[in-house]
């Protein structure tokens, strides 16, 4: 096995990813139309002074993120599982915990940083103040993708389960708060002009660790499903 | 004892309903987590000596055919 | 050594010595708990800040310190049926669950029950109350996953690996959410330094947790033997057992 073979296969599963989710350019944007919706649900339901929203616009935009990556870490693997691809990959002689890299690296293009460069958008509509909204994309970026990761683990998880959907957001919300208690940490700092840095780079070690370890648990969860 | 009287024990200076229905809901799921696997494995073993004696029954039956 | 880790594997011999265990842990437990709870309830003197309402801790803390020792005795036993796929360690995991789940909920509990004579309110988003929570969600969680696969044997392994991400998560959890509440207060039991609560009050507390300790392992226990007998009902020894009683 040369190294530019099984390189190939790494790039080759890339590919196929980004095909596939480019295929469908609509329901590519269902997470940011998602993000949209429920952002006009904040105003409705607070009340529409631009006093109160901006004050809590952090924390909204944050929740939103989050609740946008849980609903689309659910379909991860659905797919592959579905028409059996799921299997290929488990008999691969290359190790499981690279070939789930791909995946976790598309989750995070298309969710993640997607959803962090619509963010200014939103961020405008709820009156975030302007020194919180380059903090807010950047904090989105670094926490969306430790959220897909352990999205990724919900995922694999449930994958086999006819009723995975409801189950999926038991599992991983409580992985999920302490990214949300850092990343909303972060634009909240940033817009009462505190130092912001530290936060994104307690995120970027999370990202770090959840790079490093969630591959092991995805791919073992991934073989249970399998079998069953 | 602390208090002085029953009375005052139930009452502790106000604070008695408070303290004394923790304590009342904890001992009982205790109570609970002890008592359920116990009726639990009883209603087992009822069910499992039952479908040992019809499986006794069906054998002695069959011997009984046979001979 | 590996002679024991045999024996652990084997149900019947598990069974067996789980019952002679229970048969004397079990009386202990409930007098240990039982005098804990009545000195603590009726012969300390109260906390000159909180009245008598700080008798509550008799139960809270020794709840709270055992649903998460809980958590991570259903992690690690998780972790064992992983590596070993032993069958009785997966056992071990699903019996801790819901005591654990149980513990978790009387500490929330009697935590918001104290809350409202001491604080006034009977919630507060504090740090330890919201990271019992979290710990409510991670048990229920678990219970959860193993209820929605069919397979039993694959579920035991989903849950094994859930409550090992989770172990992993749990200090990430309650570090974030301590520096997310940074008005908590100091934790007043350290058995390393000097302890800030006075002897005539640690003593029936630390009881208490014993007690506490040792019920967790009675149910524990008892509820494997319920699992290993419906697990085992079509063996041989099962058979002798039913047709011995």
């Amino acid at each position: 096995m040369s190294s530019g073979a099984s390189g190939s296969i790494y790039g080759a599963l890339l590919r196929r990813q980004l095909t596939l989710a480019l295929r469908r350019p609509v329901q590519l944007l269902n997470p940011a139309l998602f993000f949209a919706i429920v952002i006009v649900l904040f105003p409705l339901g607070l009340g529409p002074a631009p006093d109160t929203l901006s004050m809590f616009a952090g924390g909204i935009l944050w929740i939103v993120a989050l609740l946008a990556n849980m609903l689309g870490a659910e379909t991860l693997f659905q797919g592959d599982y579905d028409d059996g691809s799921l299997d290929q990959l488990l008999i691969a002689e290359q190790p499981l915990y690279f070939l789930v890299m791909p995946y976790l690296l598309v989750q995070w293009l298309l969710s993640g940083v997607l959803l962090a460069l619509l963010s200014p958008l939103f961020a405008l509509m709820l009156g975030l103040p302007e020194q919180g909204i380059v903090v807010l994309m950047a904090s989105l970026a670094l926490g969306c993708g430790v959220m897909s990761v352990l999205g990724a683990i919900g995922a694999a998880l449930t994958v086999g389960l006819r009723r995975g959907g409801i189950l999926i957001a038991l599992l991983v919300t409580p992985f999920y708060m302490p990214v949300l208690i850092f990343g909303a940490g972060a634009v909240n700092a940033a817009v009462d002009g505190l130092a912001f840095a530290p936060y994104l780079a307690i995120l970027g070690a999370m990202f770090s660790l959840a790079l490093a370890l969630g591959p092991v648990a995805i791919s073992a969860a991934l073989r249970i499903s399998a079998d069953s | 004892m602390y208090f002085d009287s029953v009375a005052a024990a139930l009452v502790m200076d106000g604070h008695g309903p408070y303290v004394w229905s923790a304590y009342g809901i904890t001992l009982t799921v205790i109570a609970l987590l002890v008592l359920l696997p116990i009726v639990s494995k009883r209603r087992l073993l009822r069910e499992l000596r039952g479908e040992h004696r019809r499986n006794r029954q069906s054998e002695s039956r069959s011997s009984v055919e046979l001979s | 050594m590996w002679t024991f880790f045999h024996k652990l594997g084997s149900p019947p011999w598990l069974y067996g010595i789980a019952g002679s265990i229970l048969r004397w842990l079990l009386p202990i437990a409930v007098v240990a708990l039982s005098v804990g709870v009545v000195w603590g309830l009726l012969y300390t003197s109260p906390d000159f800040r909180q009245g008598n309402s700080y008798r509550i801790i008799y139960i809270h803390v020794p709840a709270s310190v055992v649903a998460l020792a809980g958590y991570y005795v259903m992690a690690i036993a998780g972790a064992v049926s992983l590596i070993w796929k032993m069958k009785m360690a997966d056992i071990a995991m699903l019996a801790a669950a819901p005591v654990g789940a149980a513990l978790t909920f009387v500490a929330l509990l009697t935590g918001s029950i104290w809350g409202k004579p001491t604080w006034g309110t009977w919630w507060v988003w504090d740090a330890r109350i919201t990271s019992m929570l979290i710990l409510l969600f991670l048990y229920l969680g678990v219970m959860a996953l193993y209820e929605a696969y069919d397979n039993k044997a694959a579920a035991a392994r989903a849950c094994a690996i859930l409550a090992l991400v989770g172990t992993v998560n749990i200090p990430i959890i309650y570090k974030s959410v301590d520096w997310w509440y940074s008005l908590h207060q100091p934790a007043s039991i350290k058995f390393t330094g000097e302890s800030t609560i006075d002897p005539s009050m640690l003593y029936p507390l630390l009881l208490c947790i014993v007690s506490f300790y040792l019920l967790f392992t009675c149910v524990l226990l008892a509820n494997m033997r319920v699992e290993i007998l419906r697990r085992e009902r079509k063996t041989g020894w099962v058979r002798r057992l039913v047709g011995e009683s």
